[in-house]
């Protein structure tokens, strides 16, 4: 490439970013109070992290008997939230369906939302977060490849890598009203798919691996983590292309929200079959091995801080799987948002509060201290959920010109659809 | 201009003056720290120079918040030693003064009552730690009762070692399982992984009244630590390398307590590790501890 041409390439991708500024910050009233709304709500939360910041995490409800609590609950959950938005993308390569390629993005961008998320869980629940850099190679001491949390950062920081690339590359292709080459991206989103596999069952071996916890101590984690990641991405996805439709006048179309549904209702079904294994385990055998699980469902001693919670996510998640049964739920967007917010809703507390906390009650010489999220952790938790909702919603607004505009490529996809049952037609 | 581009520079401005009133602790946190403090190595890499340097920066510290002269030494493992610690269950009595000992010697803060060892009052007959209970009061020992003083077990195989992220935590050649506090990044995977309940965070500054602060520290030991990072028991390695007892040791009035070099053959701890029928918390996790107990009927 001579220099003309570089020089071209650089002036047109300020362009390019001077555009997705001004598409992030431009909008209508309700954009704006929306955007607000959040930042206020992650100024909230910036100020209460600075608080524990100086005064230590004493600030929280942790102890040394519940030493993880909210901030790694939700870092687990969002695991699954970033790995569940592209392994929907499975289906879109794996039968080379081009409607579904379109949706490719929004779970890309979903991807990267929530492992930005997720690094920002992990560093409000550090004591000394300014060390990170004992982390690196060469100037710090990497613990690799014993500690899985090593292996946690490769991947987490390698999958934001992956899905920046693939996300960046197809909005500048179509900003240049260029044909995005396969060659730049597609190697990378099926990179991606087993990487979002990865990145969670890692952090599944995360937990899995302690054998002094015994809640965590099972091999059902890694599969759990992944099923919960297949109910949560899905039907967040499911919910952020109703509010497309609504408010950006984005098409929905008929066949990739099938699929979303059909992987949505299927996964939902197995998560209760773990569920019931699981409960089945901890209630028949008994012993001390199965205290933390007595005490997540049924309390212990008296204890029962988190019963409530872990029914009302069961529940959530049996009355979400009979909707999502029903054809009429499904195929009305109102009572379908409904039975995605519950199903997410579900996960969050059954893969959050109810997995972490439980293992830490009782403690590992059989205290039992009950954990209760203080202020400044909802406030902190609060405020990285907006930071992560206004990162996703920028993000959209930068990719609606192309979700909105007629695809060339769909057309040619159209045709091919068409075509294959011509040929069967003709050969029986 | 626009009234558009004037109402977003307005708002720009705004976020601007929010976001810097709401980091303004952060700016409090960092006051006190050195940029030599932040770009320090890890223990391992430190040259003697640079260990010297560290020490009386901290020492220096200290001077100046407390008013209180300490001394921090850095005691390496002598050849030829690996510590073992022992205890006979059946003369201990529960008075938990092991414990009082653990927070005295080690600096810990005195608010929480913080200390390395946690004394369950046992149900005779059972080893069910979900039987035991560690808030007893009252006289003891109970006759119906026996009590279990639980510290770190400086295992062979240290889940916590393995687990942390940085290698802030390490088992040294005499068997100890250390802490470098100012590499620990505060994660608390450790803390998960101990079967024990040996590791504890500072949650907040430890706070000691000037009066109260033991001046004879080590680097790796009782030295008082930051906000923010772990610590566990070091078998009081300040003293235990400088061939004096624990601390634990020379408070518990009933002799209950054992402590030694597992390597000499002539030991005492290696005279109970042979003629008692001693045994190790949870062996079942694999841990292979180098603190046993022992009854001695």
């Amino acid at each position: 490439m001579n220099k003309a041409a570089l020089r071209k390439q650089a002036t047109s991708y300020r362009r390019f970013l001077w555009q997705a500024a001004r598409d992030a910050t431009e909008g209508s009233a309700w954009f704006y109070a929306w955007m607000i709304l959040l930042t206020a709500l992650a100024l909230v939360g910036l100020h209460a992290w600075a608080v524990q910041m100086r005064d230590g995490l004493a600030v929280t409800g942790m102890n040394d008997h519940v030493s993880w609590g909210l901030y790694i609950a939700n870092f687990t959950f969002m695991v699954g939230l970033a790995a569940g938005g592209v392994m929907m993308v499975i289906p879109a390569y794996l039968y080379h369906d081009h409607e579904m390629h379109d949706l490719t993005i929004v779970g890309e961008l979903l991807a990267v939302a929530a492992i930005v998320m997720c690094i920002c869980f992990v560093v409000v629940d550090m004591g000394r977060p300014e060390r990170f850099w004992h982390m690196f190679p060469f100037v710090g001491r990497f613990n690799f490849p014993v500690s899985m949390l090593t292996w946690d950062v490769i991947v987490l920081n390698g999958y934001l890598a992956l899905n920046l690339h693939i996300c960046g590359y197809l909005l500048y292709k179509r900003f240049l009203g260029e044909r995005p080459n396969p060659r730049w991206y597609v190697p990378f989103v099926y990179l991606s798919i087993f990487w979002a596999i990865s990145i969670h069952t890692v952090t599944a071996f995360l937990y899995s691996g302690l054998g002094g916890r015994p809640l965590w101590n099972t091999a059902l984690l890694a599969p759990r983590f992944l099923v919960t990641a297949f109910i949560a991405g899905p039907a967040f996805i499911i919910v952020v292309l109703f509010v497309l439709r609504r408010l950006g006048g984005v098409p929905v179309a008929r066949r990739p929200l099938e699929i979303l549904v059909n992987v949505v209702r299927v996964t939902l079904l197995i998560n209760l079959l773990m569920v019931v294994s699981e409960l089945f385990t901890e209630l028949y055998g008994g012993g001390a091995r199965t205290a933390s699980g007595h005490y997540l469902f049924f309390g212990l001693n008296g204890a029962n801080a988190l019963v409530p919670w872990i029914w009302t996510a069961v529940g959530m998640g049996v009355v979400s799987a009979v909707m999502f049964l029903r054809p009429g739920v499904v195929a009305h967007p109102v009572w379908l948002t409904v039975a995605c917010a519950l199903a997410f809703t579900g996960i969050w507390i059954e893969k959050g509060m109810g997995l972490i906390v439980p293992a830490f009650i009782p403690s590992s010489l059989h205290e039992i201290v009950e954990y209760f999220p203080s202020l400044v952790e909802w406030q902190v938790s609060a405020g990285i959920w907006a930071w992560g909702l206004l990162i996703l919603t920028v993000a959209l607004k930068i990719a609606l010109p192309i979700l909105r505009e007629p695809h060339p490529e769909r057309e040619k996809a159209s045709h091919t659809v068409e075509a294959a049952p011509r040929a069967d037609a003709k050969s029986t | 201009m626009s009234r558009r581009t004037a109402l977003k520079a307005l708002g720009a401005t705004l976020g601007a003056a929010a976001f810097a009133q709401a980091i303004a602790p952060l700016t409090e946190w960092a006051a006190d720290m050195s940029v030599d403090e932040y770009l320090q190595k890890h223990y391992k890499e430190l040259s003697p120079v640079d260990l010297a340097m560290v020490i009386a920066r901290l020492e220096q510290r200290t001077k100046e918040e407390t008013g209180v002269e300490v001394h921090i030494g850095d005691y390496r493992p002598q050849p030829g030693v690996k510590f073992g610690y022992a205890l006979n269950l059946s003369i201990c009595v529960g008075c938990r003064r092991c414990a009082q000992a653990c927070h005295v010697e080690n600096n810990h803060d005195r608010p929480s009552g913080n200390s390395y060892i946690r004394v369950l009052e046992m149900q005779k007959g059972s080893m069910d730690l979900a039987k035991g209970r560690v808030n007893y009061s009252g006289p003891v020992p109970n006759p119906e009762k026996f009590y279990l003083p639980v510290q770190c077990q400086q295992c062979d195989k240290p889940p916590c070692v393995s687990v942390c992220p940085v290698e802030a935590t390490w088992k040294e050649t005499d068997g100890i399982v250390v802490v470098d506090y100012n590499w620990c990044i505060g994660c608390r995977y450790c803390e998960a992984a101990c079967p024990y309940h040996a590791r504890r965070f500072n949650w907040k500054k430890p706070e000691i009244p000037a009066a109260e602060i033991n001046p004879d520290q080590g680097y790796l030991s009782n030295r008082i630590r930051p906000q923010g990072v772990m610590e566990k028991c070091t078998f009081c390695l300040h003293r235990t390398r400088q061939g004096k007892l624990p601390a634990c040791l020379e408070a518990c009035p009933t002799g209950a307590r054992v402590f030694g070099n597992l390597l000499d053959p002539e030991s005492e701890i290696r005279w109970v590790l042979k003629n008692k029928r001693v045994f190790v918390l949870k062996e079942d996790v694999g841990t292979q501890p180098s603190f046993f107990y022992f009854f001695d009927e």
